[in-house]
């Protein structure tokens, strides 16, 4: 066990928070936003609160083997809104195993998946309230 | 600070970083800061088939305020020893 933890820290060794992100800088990334999208694009900039400056970005939406780029051009993101920044591996770039579709195929697909999750929702609630009334 | 201090001792170590969107990640710590933002190395997701767009990442970053749990290696926890930083820190340094 290091002995760090018992060392009271020293203010000038603590580096400010959110500096991490300065090895992300020009590269392309993968930004998970917080309601399930995914953008990819070219950091820019960013601050502390890991508010994003992408250029050149679009978003990639994937349903099922399929996937579609929206593309969106310059983007500023709100930090809270930010969940995760993945580096892209460029050999595993497209994703193994899906394949690209027109950006209404993918809408379609989008679709009609949601219309699938709420049939299923709509018969689990049933199933329960026939289990609430025996 | 206290908790700064103890995640940067486990840099190195592979842990398990589960978000509030469920998504668990599974890594190499990379870095901490102050937030506990997280940097994670070798990554690889712990239910891959369902998050098919994290197939091309390798590396990433983990805001601070987005996880749920950390899990970590067994024996990576002094429990003496955080009794005693928690009292240092609790008696103001």
């Amino acid at each position: 066990m290091d002995e760090n933890i018992t060392l009271p820290p020293n203010i000038e060794d603590i580096p400010p928070p959110g500096l991490a992100l300065v090895e992300e800088l020009d590269k392309l990334l993968l930004v998970q936003l917080r309601d399930g999208r995914k953008i990819i694009g070219t950091l820019r900039s960013f601050d502390q609160f890991a508010n994003l400056v992408l250029s050149d970005s679009k978003e990639r939406i994937i349903v099922a083997e399929q996937y579609a780029e929206i593309p969106l051009g310059l983007h500023v993101v709100r930090g809270e809104n930010v969940v995760l920044l993945g580096e892209l591996d460029a050999a595993r770039e497209p994703p193994p195993g899906l394949q690209l579709v027109s950006e209404a195929a993918i809408k379609q697909a989008q679709r009609a998946e949601r219309e699938a999750d709420k049939l299923k929702g709509t018969l689990r609630s049933r199933f329960f309230d026939f289990l609430d009334d025996i | 600070m206290l908790f700064y201090s103890y995640f940067k001792t486990l840099v190195g170590k592979e842990v398990t970083v589960e978000l509030k969107n469920n998504l668990a990640i599974t890594g190499t710590l990379h870095s901490v800061d102050q937030y506990l933002n997280i940097k994670l190395n070798n990554i690889r997701v712990v239910d891959e088939r369902k998050y098919p767009h994290m197939l091309s990442v390798r590396a990433c970053f983990v805001r601070g305020s987005v996880v749920r749990y950390v899990q970590l290696p067994p024996g990576s926890v002094d429990v003496e020893l955080l009794h005693d930083a928690t009292r240092r820190e609790a008696r103001g340094g």
